[in-house]
């Protein structure tokens, strides 16, 4: 009898001391990087490097999901708002929902499937491939070389690449509002701007944009210097990159929204 | 050997975990001097290169290299002690986002301030020890595997290592390209002056460029001694791993219940 | 891929996503006036704030000049203490009336002030003294039909002046 509960509560145990384990080592990781982030941030054509890979490569993704979100925004919040006769908070609606949610968090989740499963595979071959213990033999340290600038490649792009997901999501909604739909684009315009303020909602959606890009960059880079040297390995790493990052952006999202908008 | 040892090991333990990989293992090379380190896989080779670099350490006994202790260094001294390493992985390892060149020039970049000229220079002149400058522009994924491997060692004695380590360089060879890095191996560790150490089950190649032979089994060394020393040694594990016999000291099968018993044929006992 | 192109697309990408930052700041939001150097901060005691919200905005003839930057209920005078900056090129008269109003009948409520003559002006920390509160539409409802009754049993003493009277205060002046 005891012993059916020991293994019990051991397979009840096992994931969450495993859980804690990993995100010890990716506490530790994150201090590595952030140590040895200097001299790879002063090497910028690295990180510049990174930016090309992580960010400009996402750029038409995320300009057309925008784009293609904010006009669905602006046909279906017209549906609703019609029946109120309120359909000139047309552009209030796309432009807050855009600013504040969706910008930062569908950019996000793109962002993660894009470039931050791209670059797990990346580091995890380089593992498997033992291009990372060649360059410890060299004397060159991965984490500074290869990790680092990865890592602020992806910080550095997040946010810009939310901003223009929001900025097409407008010109979505624009688009749909104003030259679909007939509404007038002074009015358009004008509650947008009165309704949408420049500290609580856009430097919040880039505050958000920020954290999201630091929880997925840290996930990604962890992910590919822990995978398993193996082509099953990587394959595992690539997904758990893609399904940990849209778990963490969701929950950061919930506990950033309430801090903000608390009150509000 | 007359000269001073560079890498010498004293006493050496590994293990994972519970279980040893490496046991007592003591031997030294000297400049100059090839060596190869034999044995079955899963001997415990490989470890022992890591234990060399640095990136595993010993759990008891003294590694060292160029008379440092590698287990006592901090990461800035292990980083400059590397520099006087260079190592051949079995693959290559090249790195697949940049070209020959790029790769050749890699340590040159990162290890030295050296002006673009002299790189450029020196690059070319090791692409040329191992015949392949002509392949300079060239990306890792449109070489040979045999290229690849002699673009790697390029790489590695790029910042001209007193102590080089090669990790199976023949596995995965034509007989032409397996000829040529063997030959290669010998010439550079004269030309540099430097020590080799050869982890290897490949017999025939090795015996003909190396000065002495290792033999590990089950993380002990059981013989050593010069390759004509080898061929005519009677040791019964010497025996079967150069003649290639599929039984003998080392069993074919690996350590298990009794075959009837794990079928279920015979009750197992306790 | 060489460096300098690569170079050249980082910089784009920088440069576009500056460009939707701008965006979003000028053509989709406004800057609230809350840079303390800009303001100055009044307060006013309302009985009843209704539906205020901080962050709402002070209007005067329509045109916003503040947001509403504090509520909070004074246990001394038993009302509610709004405290608002105000934009510093906007000065006020001490005699300015502040009355909570609503944006048509069922928009946001924000406050309203009202100048007077007085030739002194309001200044940093100041307070408005002739406030009225927010209409809450269930008292006015129920207001309305409590007059309805009345007129029904006494016609002389019609429409009543309750509805509408604003509910001021003469408190001290700071």
């Amino acid at each position: 009898m005891a012993d059916v509960l020991v293994r019990f509560f051991s397979r009840l145990g096992a994931p969450f001391t495993d859980a804690l384990l990993k995100l010890g080592f990716a506490g530790r990781f994150f201090v590595a990087i952030l140590r040895h982030s200097p001299t790879s941030l002063l090497r910028f054509s690295l990180t510049m490097r990174e930016i090309w890979f992580a960010g400009v490569l996402s750029v038409l993704i995320i300009g057309v999901s925008g784009l293609f979100i904010g006009m669905v925004l602006a046909l279906q919040g017209y549906d609703t708002l019609v029946r109120f006769g309120a359909s000139s908070s047309l552009g209030i609606l796309v432009a807050l929902s855009l600013v504040r949610e969706l910008g930062p968090v569908v950019g996000a989740l793109l962002f993660a499937s894009r470039a931050g499963s791209a670059i797990t595979a990346e580091i995890g071959l380089m593992k498997a491939t033992e291009q990372l213990s060649a360059m410890e033999m060299m004397a060159v340290n991965p984490i500074a070389r290869v990790v680092a600038p990865r890592f602020w490649g992806g910080v550095i792009s997040m946010p810009l690449l939310a901003a223009m997901f929001s900025a097409m999501g407008i010109i979505g909604g624009y688009l749909v509002g104003v030259q679909l739909l007939g509404l007038d684009s002074g009015s358009f315009w004008s509650q947008m701007q009165s309704a949408v303020d420049f500290r609580l909602d856009v430097i919040n959606g880039v505050i958000k944009s920020i954290f999201f890009g630091i929880a997925v960059s840290l996930i990604a880079v962890f992910e590919g210097y822990d995978a398993t040297p193996t082509a099953e390995g990587v394959s595992g790493a690539t997904t758990r990159t893609v399904v940990t990052s849209a778990l963490v952006i969701l929950g950061l999202d919930v506990i950033l929204t309430a801090f903000m908008f608390r009150g509000v | 050997m007359p000269s001073a040892a560079v890498v010498e090991l004293d006493e050496v333990r590994f293990a994972y975990g519970e279980s040893d990989v490496l046991r007592d293992v003591s031997f030294k090379v000297a400049r100059g001097e090839v060596v190869a380190i034999m044995g079955g896989s899963g001997s415990g080779k490989t470890t022992l290169l890591k234990l060399i670099g640095g990136q595993l350490q010993a759990s008891a006994g003294h590694v060292r290299v160029d008379g440092e202790d590698v287990a006592s260094l901090k990461e800035a001294a292990l980083y400059r002690l590397r520099s006087k390493l260079g190592m051949l992985f079995q693959f290559g390892a090249l790195f697949t986002d940049l070209s020959v060149f790029e790769n050749v020039a890699f340590p040159l970049r990162e290890r030295t301030a050296l002006p673009e000229s002299v790189i450029r220079d020196l690059v070319l002149m090791k692409l040329q020890a191992v015949g392949l400058r002509g392949a300079a522009q060239l990306m890792p994924n449109e070489l040979s595997g045999g290229m690849a491997r002699r673009v790697a060692l390029a790489r590695a004695i790029a910042l001209d290592p007193l102590v080089m380590l090669y990790d199976e360089p023949f596995t995965g060879l034509d007989p032409i390209s397996l000829a040529v890095t063997g030959k290669l191996i010998r010439e550079l560790n004269d030309a540099l002056g430097s020590a080799s150490v050869i982890v290897t089950h490949d017999v025939a190649e090795s015996l003909a460029i190396v000065d002495r032979v290792v033999f590990l089994a089950d993380g002990v060394i059981v013989a050593q001694g010069t390759p004509d020393e080898v061929r005519a040694s009677t040791h019964p594990f010497v025996k079967q791993f150069i003649n290639g016999e599929p039984d003998g000291p080392v069993p074919f099968h690996r350590q298990a219940t009794p075959l009837a018993a794990e079928l279920g044929l015979e009750r197992a006992h306790g | 891929m060489k460096r300098g192109l690569i170079d050249f697309w980082v910089g784009l990408f920088v440069a576009a996503g500056i460009v939707a930052l701008l965006f979003l700041a000028f053509k989709v939001s406004s800057t609230s006036m809350l840079v303390a150097s800009d303001t100055y901060t009044l307060s006013a005691n309302f009985e009843n704030i209704g539906g205020l919200k901080t962050r709402a905005p002070i209007k005067s003839s329509g045109v916003v000049i503040g947001r509403v930057t504090g509520i909070i209920f004074d246990p001394h005078t038993y009302m509610a203490k709004v405290s608002f900056a105000i934009d510093k090129r906007y000065q006020f008269s001490r005699d300015t009336s502040a009355a909570i109003l609503t944006s048509g009948l069922l928009g946001e409520q924000y406050i309203g002030l009202e100048p007077g003559a007085d030739d002194r002006m309001l200044e940093e920390g100041g307070r408005i003294t002739i406030t009225s509160s927010a209409v809450v539409l269930e008292q006015l409802i129920s207001r309305f039909l409590f007059s309805k009754a009345q007129e029904g049993g006494n016609g002389a003493e019609g429409g009543g002046t309750a509805a509408t009277e604003p509910k001021s205060n003469h408190a001290v002046e700071k």
